[in-house]
């Protein structure tokens, strides 16, 4: 059934030349946003070959009903806005919707066609991050956990140091067949995953070195609070752990740390998404006595009330 | 026209377009009555309660169809501000520790969801959702005589989960021991991946913003009447059996008397705590008690308390969701030495439904010593606030009704989680949606769920219920 249903997306609308046509948009978003039901407006129209008419004459067949588009999370390329998308976008969505508008987001927003191919390029970038976190099960079994994680560890970018040899950076090819070999009784003691896509699933290739020592996953844009909550798998030989940088690790999640009982250096600083970095920091350090913490400071954050306080901070300490 | 004022002339101009809005073909023709503010006349499946687990079989109603926009579904929702639902008032903790293997899958697979939610619950063009989850576990605390069953329930989930629980790890870790220096039990069991706590308002929000952009329709409005139609078989024992199947919901606005009868293929009663009110406009339990007909459906509200209070000395950043074996438990909030718990009142304490007004003497009589006699530092605290919320209590065996009713054929559940609905309402919300679509349950087998249970008496008892 041709269903001639007016319905417009109730957000900020980009250019439309009409007046008229502005203004019936005006009027039906107000109708659509604040009372959420428009009748018919779940017909769905299935008409993908068939063009639709933009503009003046304001007939437009289409509804938003299982419309599956998807968003990432981390940072990533936002082909619509041409920027950066990270997490502290929460601020002012719409304003950042009216002013980075472009071509495509616009057609986006009006043509099935255009969200499609919108939904398939992000949706590839996500499958891109899980294929790069997909398990190794072929070599794990024929070579031992040890060569499966440094190959993964590798291929992502990031350095190994198996025991007793030295630090091995292989610019994301992996280890080689005659390495497989070599190492595949030997330990992993250190791994440096500064900047990998490594996440939840990833994981599993590290919780399989039983005899890591250091662990540094500085800047990783995947790991997150549900990850930490898997490192006391760890918690017999980890004893150095760097969480710097990573834009979704919250104190939630430090609060599942307390597990490592091994641990000696902990770094958790310039995690933007905790709230109180210094209140953070100390609870840390109770929490982890034997542990040295390098984090934001406790002094972070502590408002000096009058300006000769901090003058006096500046000549001479203050006495204790 | 152009005589009147300006401001005038915008009121004007939108009642000229909605006229012409009704002319143009395609609209609902209604010059006479506007009826935009009422639900639709038809939906295909109509959702009687929108907390989360009503927008959660909506969302996977609107996932699992065939074809994009194959199924038409309306959620009637009374109270829009959720100030009785048990969503938002719950203390948000999910875990895996349960008895029933069926509550351990749900479980597994909800905190799954949880973790990918932004894979779920993308919506272009809008922030992802934080969850706030915090991983830090569910602690249960066992007597000794509770120790055995703990073990064998630890055994169970064990199994499920396909984890390795090394022999004589029932016994707390260090970690945990250091918490609570005096305590007085044999044996415990501590989760310590996929439990924590989260919350539960921003996975509403969510769920609600990703099922509007699906194409799902909202209404503000009480279901005060089931129409149906009956239909009489006979059993294969030559027994007469009368089905009834639902066609319309009649839906009222609120504080009018208007109300708008929606045709509709398959109701589904998600609907909380008073989900029993509305299997009786339905007809269910009307009839010769101890008969199919006279059973009625076992959920009824019941109140429970959630008291915020300070301690200065208590557990710190590591403390889990402690669980006593009295009933008890508490768990932290925020950085600033608050926490946030309660206890079950026993049979006899049950306080009257009727409101959420909170009973302070309760905290000081009950569940007090109770916290203090598990954490000493709790002997000097402050309560600073409480809330009261409704468990939608199944009188029967404390497990959640899913499922079609055999009788009223087309009216499926939801509902009766007693406490621990949020956590497995996407795993539940999957199961309905299957159930609707193919028939039976796919995923995870969730037949001693049904609802024949409380007719022939098997009862699903969970012996893990906060």
């Amino acid at each position: 059934m041709d269903s001639l249903i007016l319905f417009i997306k109730d957000k900020a609308v980009g250019s439309l030349t009409s007046m008229v046509a502005e203004l019936i948009t005006e009027e039906v978003s107000q109708l659509s946003n604040g009372k959420s039901h428009c009748k018919g407006a779940c017909r769905e129209q299935r008409s993908r070959s068939s063009p639709r008419m933009l503009g003046l004459s304001s007939q437009i067949c289409f509804s938003q009903s299982g419309r599956q588009s998807l968003r990432l999370a981390a940072p990533v390329w936002n082909w619509g806005t041409g920027s950066i998308r990270g997490l502290s976008r929460a601020v002012d969505p719409e304003g950042i919707q009216r002013k980075g508008r472009t071509l495509f987001q616009f057609l986006a927003d009006r043509f099935y066609d255009v969200a499609a191919v919108r939904e398939y390029l992000l949706r590839k970038q996500v499958l891109k991050v899980h294929q790069k976190n997909r398990s190794f099960t072929y070599i794990k079994e024929r070579y031992g956990p040890y060569v499966a994680g440094a190959h993964f560890i590798l291929k992502q970018g990031g350095a190994v140091k198996f025991q007793d040899k030295e630090w091995m950076r292989s610019s994301g090819r992996g280890l080689s067949f005659l390495e497989f070999w070599e190492f595949r009784a030997v330990p992993i003691e250190a791994v440096d995953a500064s900047g990998c896509a490594i996440n939840y699933q990833g994981l599993d290739h590290l919780l399989a070195l039983k005899e890591l020592q250091s662990l540094s996953l500085r800047c990783c844009p995947h790991v997150d609070d549900w990850c930490l909550s898997r490192l006391h798998q760890l918690a017999d030989s980890l004893q150095e752990l760097s969480l710097a940088g990573c834009p979704r690790i919250s104190e939630r999640g430090l609060a599942c740390l307390h597990h490592l009982w091994n641990l000696r250096r902990l770094d958790i600083s310039h995690l933007p998404a905790v709230s109180n970095p210094g209140l953070t920091q100390i609870l840390v350090e109770e929490m982890l006595p034997n542990c040295e913490v390098l984090g934001a400071g406790w002094a972070q954050g502590l408002k000096l009330g009058l300006e000769e306080q901090s003058q006096d901070t500046a000549s001479s300490p203050i006495p204790a | 026209m152009p005589s009147l004022p300006f401001s005038e002339w915008d009121g004007k101009v939108s009642e000229i377009k909605k006229k012409i809005q009704s002319v143009i073909p395609g609209g609902a023709w209604n010059p006479l009555y506007d009826t935009s503010h009422l639900p639709p006349e038809h939906s295909d499946v109509v959702i009687v309660g929108g907390g989360v687990l009503g927008l959660s079989v909506a969302y996977w109603l609107k996932r699992l169809e065939k074809q994009r926009g194959a199924i038409k579904v309306l959620v009637v929702e009374r109270d829009h501000t959720y100030s009785q639902a048990s969503t938002v008032l719950s203390v948000g903790g999910i875990r895996q520790q349960f008895s029933l293997p069926e509550n351990i899958q749900l479980s597994l697979f909800s905190v799954e969801f949880l973790r990918n939610i932004n894979e779920y619950l993308a919506v272009v063009d809008d922030p992802p959702l934080d969850l706030q989850f915090n991983p830090s576990g569910y602690l249960f605390l066992a007597s000794e005589k509770g120790a055995a069953t703990m073990e064998n329930n630890v055994k169970v989930q064990s199994l499920i989960k396909e984890e390795h629980v090394p022999p004589g790890q029932q016994g707390l870790p260090k970690a945990m021991l250091a918490l609570c220096p005096s305590m007085g039990f044999d044996s415990g069991a501590v989760g310590l991946e996929n439990e924590g706590w989260f919350d539960p308002w921003s996975l509403l929000q969510g769920l609600r913003r990703k099922v509007q952009s699906m194409g799902v329709l909202f209404c503000q409005g009480e279901v005060t009447r089931f129409v149906s139609s009956s239909d009489r078989m006979e059993t294969p024992s030559g027994e007469e059996v009368i089905l009834k199947k639902i066609h319309e919901v009649h839906v009222k606005v609120d504080h009018s008397q208007e109300y708008q009868p929606v045709e509709c293929a398959i109701v589904v009663n998600t609907a909380g705590a008073w989900s029993g009110q509305i299997a009786e406009l339905a007809g269910i339990g009307k009839g010769p008690p101890g008969t199919l007909q006279g059973t009625k459906l076992p959920v009824e509200p019941r109140k429970r308390y959630v008291y915020l209070w300070h301690c200065p000395q208590g557990p710190g950043l590591e403390a889990p969701l402690l669980a006593d074996p009295s009933g008890a438990y508490f768990r932290r909030d925020g950085l600033g030495n608050n926490y946030l718990g309660g206890c079950s009142p026993t049979a006899e304490e049950e306080p009257d439904p009727g409101n959420l007004e909170v009973d302070h003497d309760f905290f000081q009589d009950k569940v007090w010593p109770l916290l203090a006699q598990r954490v000493p530092a709790f002997e000097t605290l402050k309560v600073k606030s409480a809330w009261a919320g409704y468990y939608d209590y199944n009188t029967f065996d404390q497990n959640g009704v899913v499922g079609p009713h055999p009788l009223v054929v087309n009216m499926y559940f939801a509902t009766g989680f007693s406490g621990h609905g949020l956590q497995q309402a996407p795993a539940v919300g999957r199961a309905v949606a299957e159930m609707v679509l193919e028939g039976h349950f796919q995923t995870i087998d969730l037949s001693p769920f049904l609802f024949s249970r409380f007719y022939l008496g098997e009862k699903a008892q969970e012996h893990c219920i906060i």
